[in-house]
Parts: structure tokens; sequence; C-alpha cells
């Protein structure tokens, strides 16, 4: 079975965000993935920033492509429209529904697989669309639902569960997109959500197109010795790049900014994101130095974690299109069809 | 000028010329010149641009074929042959009819094995005369076209003063450029005047296009998403459809533009490829909007996977496909008919999908508005399959008429009151007589909320991989295809007294098809017509066909598509359908028709002697 109600039974003494709803209200059918799949933990932190943010249920959109990360979606926020749509397709479909309607927020969730092997195209354009979503990389370097295939974000020499190295070089999405220009880039691990939740709530306020990669282990098929994608390589790998914290626009902010070795960065919608280097130097605005410690520690087999780059001051698509602020949607057709009167004048030109 | 023996009566409004230039000399917009002059002088006209698949250098070939009856299907008969490339001489100078007339550059002595007796040729020093006349040596390539034209303008008689009159509304900003094709037009006009007699055939003013418009396939199309009220538009550029989207965008830049905010109200996107074109599509269909793609045949082929997906999961989707020459990337700048089976069975599994098939712009105007209801109101994809021909070319047509209460057709799509008023919203239950069940859009309501899957789904819009469930689903779908025959557009049916057998046809071929109808008529042999507009098909199609003893379907692509279509989604016997197919990717003409049917007559005759 695919997906399992939860109860909706919920007990008083929870929590209530600003729109009066708990935490429960952001959850979704009970998951099918397999016990212990880093997935479900991600899902547990977007539940956990949507409800934190006060996101209205229906405001939101759920995007995915095919896979086990593509399932998920299901498994958070049952108020708001999914869209489960083809494998890689995601962000064309994204694409398309925020072209229609920019009022939405959309999360798009998407694996390893979807994003950087059918889907790597889609990927890329987006990047360059600086298309305003959080677009989630449950990244766990196999391919689950088909049993075990390397994907294309395996380390060179990470072992197949039958113990079979993988000799060809890894697409890093954070390097990528780095490279592409991506505006918000961060990666973070599942087992680890108070890094992870902050990071998509900063995301989710973010002017365009937030990347963030999950190291999410699989563990039925990449979770044994030898793998690079497992908990316990994470784990003794992870290094914490930058520590972020989320700061609301309507929150007081002024005192907890502009203390020695932090960052703070003021959101397109008034919010602030604060970092702290975890080396005191890591500047997140700096694309280069980003690369540079990447390459760096990437050599040395680390998976550098945090909100690792960030530029708010590049226009989103919509930006760049000139759309109302409005849904485009929500124009009424009287203003989009010029009628026969103008069809009469310009028809003057055909002649 | 050698003149050929025979004096033939003067024929008025009634010929054909055909112009053979080098693809990027600039000889497209002295040839639409032309072709607009005559239109301005009320004369019935057509234009078949033949051009290569190439920026600069390649032949290149533009037809003008003027029929005071109004018969504007293409002419293989040419009364007068430009020939302005010496790379296709051989071929050009075969074509022109015997007593014809070849106008060329004498500037260059013509090779003497290519003289004919039975034609006549008219030389003018083009280039001798631009070279002597202008100075920069592009602008000497380009106004030796302009010459031509003019040479043209005397030996026709077109009217001198409407080309006038174009050549001011053309350069009205460009003095220079005026001043330029001003001198070049006198020149090649002066020296035929000077050097050439009347010819046996020439323009007269008619009246014949008052109420009419000269306007290609393509602007009308995007004219119908423009009306349509469509505000997404996704695509990757590719030939012949690349101008739906052109014209698009002016039109949006000039009627889209908020008059208070300055905002752009559409969203155009250049997508990575079709996949994602098709993708966006979708995206903003789910979301409400009207969305759109244009593209050729190989596009569709990628669009395949995900036209399945919004045929599976029910959301509405543009398609206009402008047919090229296929397989592979095949002949891009030629035109065929080669989509009708992919379209109409795009995507793997069970799909079958809503196509049309206009037949010139005022259809592809029609239609393009037409596509978007019908998709919203069956939430599946629509396909409008033009073709280059239609699309490319400029046409004479009725002025496009609008109708300022059209409303769209947003099909059923519950709004935020509606939803309070039921208990539970299933996405794909309950549906309505057209088998089509309500939709909700994202950012109304939590209540209207459902998770929109490719995968196996019930009428609940869960997902399964029940056998009972799945089928009860697919079945609806099958049904609400069928119930869409009521709403698409009819065939066009004519009849004849006397008819012994029907003419089936479809799109483009129209013009030729009905031509040939005349002819046969003449010849003694009346035959009824019947144009298919849609797929499915409605009821009236396959009477007409159970109403004939048989019918030939006259289509432009090897494998009778239109036929097999036929065959599979209607009762009607194999042996009543008969195919003539003309496919090497020029349009079609009305000898090509004719000779066809009176062959396979001549056949049919033969066999029922022998019986």
């Amino acid at each position: 079975m695919p997906s399992i109600a939860k109860p909706t039974a919920i007990h008083p003494s929870l929590h209530r965000n600003e729109l009066g709803l708990t935490i429960r209200d952001y959850e979704g059918s009970m998951s099918t993935l397999c016990a212990g799949c880093g997935h479900d933990s991600i899902t547990a932190a977007i539940i956990r920033a949507c409800w934190e943010i006060s996101l209205a249920p229906h405001m939101l959109a759920k995007m995915s492509g095919i896979g086990c990360s593509s399932k998920t979606p299901t498994y958070f926020v049952s108020g708001a429209h999914g869209f489960n749509s083809a494998h890689g397709r995601m962000a064309a479909i994204a694409t398309g529904a925020s072209a229609a309607n920019r009022e939405l927020t959309y999360i798009g969730v998407s694996g390893d697989g979807d994003s950087l092997s059918i889907g790597l195209g889609h990927l890329c354009h987006a990047i360059r669309r600086n298309l305003k979503m959080l677009y989630i990389i449950e990244n766990n370097g196999v391919y689950g639902l088909t049993k075990g295939q390397f994907s294309a974000s395996a380390d060179v020499g990470s072992k197949s569960k039958k113990g079979e190295p993988n000799r060809m070089a890894p697409i890093d999405p954070v390097a990528l997109a780095l490279s592409l220009g991506a505006t918000f880039v961060a990666r973070s691990f599942s087992g680890d959500k108070d890094q992870l939740v902050p990071i998509l709530k900063a995301a989710l306020s973010h002017r365009g197109f937030a990347l963030v990669d999950v190291i999410s282990p699989c563990v039925t098929f990449n979770d044994h010795a030898g793998s690079t994608k497992s908990y316990l390589y994470t784990r003794n790998n992870m290094l914490k790049a930058t520590e972020t914290d989320f700061v609301p626009p309507a929150s007081e902010i002024l005192a907890t900014i502009g203390r020695n070795g932090a960052v703070s960065v003021t959101m397109h919608d008034g919010s602030v994101v604060r970092f702290k280097g975890v080396p005191p130097d890591y500047d997140p605005t700096d694309r280069k130095k980003v690369l540079d410690y990447l390459s760096e520690h990437h050599g040395k087999g680390e998976v550098v974690t945090g909100l690792l780059y960030i530029d708010e001051s590049v226009p989103d698509m919509h930006e760049l299109n000139n759309t109302p602020a409005q849904a485009l949607t929500k124009i009424p057709f009287e203003k989009l069809c010029p009628g026969s009167a103008a069809l009469d004048t310009l028809q003057e030109e055909f002649r | 000028m050698l003149r050929a023996g025979v004096e033939q009566a003067v024929r008025v409004n009634d010929f054909a010329i055909k112009l053979a230039n080098v693809n990027g000399t600039g000889s497209a917009s002295a040839n639409g010149l032309l072709m607009q002059a005559i239109f301005r002088m009320g004369i019935p006209v057509s234009g078949k641009n033949l051009f290569p698949s190439n920026i600069q250098g390649l032949p290149t070939w533009y037809e003008i074929r003027v029929s005071k009856d109004g018969y504007t299907a293409r002419a293989l008969d040419y009364d007068l042959m430009v020939a302005m490339n010496a790379q296709t001489y051989e071929r050009d100078i075969r074509e022109v009819r015997p007593g014809g007339y070849v106008l060329y550059d004498s500037t260059w002595p013509l090779d003497p094995r290519l003289h004919r007796q039975d034609v006549t040729f008219l030389g003018v020093p083009l280039a001798e005369m631009c070279n002597a006349h202008f100075r920069e040596s592009r602008e000497r390539i380009l106004m030796k076209n302009i010459a031509y034209a003019g040479a043209l303008i005397a030996v026709l008689e077109v009217d001198m003063d409407v080309v006038e009159q174009l050549l001011d509304e053309k350069f009205a900003k460009k003095k220079a450029l005026r001043e330029s094709n001003h001198k070049a037009l006198r020149l090649g006009f002066d020296y035929a005047r000077k050097h050439f007699d009347p010819l046996p055939f020439r323009l007269e003013k008619m009246d014949a296009n008052s109420g009419k418009i000269l306007i290609d396939g393509n602007t009308a199309t995007a004219l119908g998403c423009l009306y349509a009220g469509a505000t997404v538009a996704a695509w990757y550029p590719i030939t012949p459809s690349t101008s739906v989207m052109d014209a698009f965008t002016d039109l949006c830049r000039k009627y889209r533009k908020d008059p208070e905010t300055g905002a752009m109200n559409c969203c155009i996107i250049q997508a990575e490829d079709e996949l994602a074109a098709i993708g966006m599509v979708i995206g903003a269909a789910w979301n409400g909007a009207r969305a759109f793609t244009s593209t050729s045949g190989p596009g569709i082929s990628l669009m395949n996977e995900l036209l399945g997906l919004a045929y599976y999961a029910e959301i509405p989707a543009v398609v206009m496909d402008i047919q090229r020459v296929g397989p592979s990337t095949g002949m891009p700048t030629r035109t065929q008919q080669g989509d009708l089976l992919e379209c109409a069975y795009a995507s793997h599994g069970d799909t079958k999908h809503i196509c049309l098939y206009p037949a010139n712009p005022s259809e592809c105007f029609e239609f393009a508005v037409k596509s978007f209801d019908l998709a919203e109101r069956f939430q599946t994809p629509v396909f409008l399959l033009s073709d280059l021909d239609i699309g490319m070319n400029d046409w004479v047509v009725p002025r496009l008429k609008w109708d300022d209460s059209y409303r769209p057709d947003r099909g059923r799509v519950l709004d935020a009151a509606q939803l309070e008023r039921i208990q539970k919203f299933f996405r794909y239950w309950p549906e309505d007589e057209n088998f089509v069940a309500a939709r909700t859009l994202p950012g109304v309501s939590s209540k209207g909320a459902y998770f929109t899957r490719g995968s196996g789904h019930s009428r609940t819009g869960a997902y399964t991989e029940m056998p009972e469930e799945y089928q009860e689903v697919v079945d609806r779908l099958l049904r609400k295809h069928q119930a869409a025959a009521k709403w698409v557009p009819e065939p066009v049916i004519e009849r004849r007294t006397g008819a012994q057998f029907g003419v089936v046809t479809l799109g483009g071929c129209d013009a030729a098809v009905r031509e040939a109808l005349d002819v046969l008529d003449s010849r003694g042999i009346p035959a009824d017509f019947m144009r298919i507009r849609a797929f499915p098909f409605p009821e009236s199609v396959e009477e007409f066909l159970n109403d004939h003893e048989f019918n030939f379907i006259v289509e432009q692509n090897r494998d009778a598509q239109m036929k097999s279509l036929l065959l599979l989604e209607t009762g009607v016997a194999k042996d009543k359908l008969r195919s003539i197919c003309v496919y090497g990717g020029f349009p079609l003409s009305a000898k090509r028709v004719t000779d066809r049917i009176a062959s396979q007559l001549g056949e049919l005759t033969e066999r029922a002697v022998h019986r």
C-alpha cells in the first residue's frame, strides 16, 4: 500500500503557529519508504520548516518527479496540491506552474537520479532562470526503486551493496549549481535536523532558486561499509562550513546580528539569514572562495555542509519577465483579449 | 526578344509564375512585394515559398499563382519563370510550359544548351544595371531582386501606384532604402518597357479582395492564442513553428502590456528542449492558466512522455504542431501531414488525443481558440495540426472575425465556495455527461488539495495497483475522448449531383482537392467532397464514408495515416477507402489529385470490365 492516512486527532497541548495550526496540520500520509530511510527525516524537517514559518498549506505546491524521493510530497502538508510528475521533469513542470501562479510557494523534492541524470538539463535551466522555488535533492547515490544501481552522484571508489566500486566521477550538485550561477546553494544531512530546518526556512525566503542537497542514506541499498553515502560515513566525514539561523521578517532582529564571526543576509522578503562560519573566515557570499573551499575539502573526502552560498541580488524569472505581482491566472479575461475592435485595426496591417 | 512562334490569346488574371532565386540574397522581399501588390489589385492570388533549410547559398523558389476564379492551390504549369539562379537554370527552364517565358539576368550569356524553342527568353541585364547604379556590394545584390520585380511589374502590368504605395509603407522610416528601392524598380521597369512586347497573360484590377486579408497561418495561430487568453507559452525553436511564437511575442508586446503597471500579462519561456516546453505547459495548465507550446514533428516525438502524463492525469495542454517532412530531421522546410497518427496516439500505453486540422489561416485562428476550450472542457491535451504550407505562406482569407461575447470555456473547475458546499473532494469522481470530473486549482482551498500523479490511480485520485480501480479510470478516459466528438468541428461536406464516389481530405490539401473536383466535374466525373476537421471523428464522417461506394482519401504522407485512422476509429469497410498520398514536401496541386483519381478510376473500370 503506497499511502496510509494518519489519524487526525490532535492533542490540545500542541503548539500553534501564527495561522493557529499545529505541526500535525503540516503532515501528510504515512510514509511507505523503508524504515530508517533518510528521506523520512527530510520530510520531518520540511514539515517543521513549513509550520515554523506559518506557510498556509493551500498556498504551497509540492512538486516532484519519479523515484523514492519523489514519493515524499505525499508525506507532508496534505492540505497542499501535489504533483508527482514524470522522471526528471519536475523542474520544467514547476517552471510552468510558477509562470502561471507566482503567488504560491514551490517545494520540489527530487533525487540524485531524477536531478543529476534524467533531469539534469532541466535542473540546470531552472537554475539559470533563477526560478523561485525550494529544490531539494534527496541524495543517496543510488537508484532505490530499481534496486541499487549507482547514480551519478556516487563517489569514485564508493562500493555497491555487492561490493563493486564505482569508477566514474560523480556529479556534485553543489559544485554544479555554483558553476551555473545558482543564487542559493546548501548541503545538509538528513540525520541533522538542527542544521536542515533553518536552511529550509532560509531557502523558502530566497528570492530565486534555492538548491538544497541533502545527503540521505538509503538503508536498503547504500548504507554498508564502503559506501560514501551511508549514515556512518556521512557522520564521520561531515564538515560544517556554516551554522545558519533564520530570522523571520516580523521578528526583532537587531539584537541578533553583528556579532563577531557572523554574516547576516537580508532576504528578499525582509527576513534575515544569519550565518556563523565554522571556519571563521568562511564567506557564503564569495562564490570563488566557496568553490575553492569545497574543492579543497572534497579532495579530503569530507562532506561540507551548511548554507554554502547565497546571493540575494539576482532577479528571479518573474522579475526578468516583468510579469505582474499577482498570478497570471488572476488577470481577468477582459484584460487578456484585445477584442474585435483591436482585431479590425490590426488587420489593416495584413493588406 | 527571342519570341516563340505561336500567337496566343491574352489571358487576364489567370497564370502562374515561378521565381528561382539563391537563398539569402534578399529575393523574399521582392517576391513578397509582387504578391502583395497583386493582392491589393483585388485579384485572387496565392504565394508559395519553397525554401531550403539553409541561411545562404542554396536554391530557393517562390511561386505566385493568379486565378480570377479563386483557385489558390499550387500550380504546376508555369507561364513565366524568373530564373535568377544559374545553379538551377536547367531544371527551372525545363519547368516552363510550352509557349511560356523565361526572364533571366542577361549580364552573362545564357548557355545555348539551355535554350528551348518553345519558350520565349526575356533577358534583362540586371547585374550590369545594378552595378552601374549602386555602389555597395550588398546593395547591388539586394537591388537586383527589386530590379527584376520592376521588370515583372512592366510585363505583367502590375499597378505601379500600388507598388509605390507599398514601398512607402514599408520604408516609411528608412528614406535611403526607399530611394534605392524606387531606383532599382525603375531600372527593371524601364528596361522591360523599352525592350519587351506585352505578354499573352497579364493582370487587371478586380474586386475580389475587399474584406480579405493576407496572412500566414502561424500569425493567425498566434492571434488565436492571444484572443483565447493564453498567458503562458513555452517553446523550443524549431522550423516551421518558430514564427508562431515570434508572432505571439510581438502580439503580447502590443496587447499584453498592462497600461497601468507596465507589467507583461503573459510569460513566454524559451525552454531548454521540447520535453521542458510541454512540461511547462502542463505545469501552467495544472495551475489554471491557458498555456500552449508550438512545435513540429521532432518536438512532438520528444513530448510524447509528458503528453501521456497530461492525458492520464487529465491536465489541459494545447500543442500547435506545424508539421514538416519527417521522419527524423527529414526536410525541415518542406511541408507534410506526417504527424497525424503520432498526435492522435501520442505517448505509451492507451492514449487518444483530440486533434484539430485547420485548412487555412482563418481556421488556424478559429481552431486555436477552440483548442483551449476543448483542452479545458475535456482536461486533456489538444493538438492543432497545421503545416508548413499553411503556417509559413501568406494566404488570402476573409478578414478574421471576433465575437466580443466569447468567454473561455474553463471546463469543470471548483472554486472555494463550491468546495465548501461539498462533503469531500475527489479528483476523478463524480463525472458529468461528458465523463469529465471537476478539478481544483492550487492556491484556492485546502479542501480541494489532491495529489496529481501519472502513476496508477483510482477515481478518488489515490494511488492504486488494483485492476478494477485502474480500469474504471482508463475506461472513463476512453468515453471522455469519444464524447469530445460532439464538441469538435464537423467535417465540411459538399455534394454534387450524380456523384459516384467521395473524395476525403484534410488540412492544407483543401484548395487543391476542391479545384481537382471542379476539374473532374467539368470532365463529367462529379464527386462528393468531405474535409475532416477533427479527431475524434464526428458521426457525420463515418456516414459520409458509408454513403459512398468508395472514397479517395487525399493526404500528404506516405503511409495513408488519415486512412489508417479512419479504419481504426470508424466501422467503415476497408475496401471503401482508397489512398491518394502525395508527400514529396511541396504543397499539393490539383493536377496531382486529378491525375491520380483519373488513373485509379481507369483501373477500377478496367477491373470491372475484366471481371
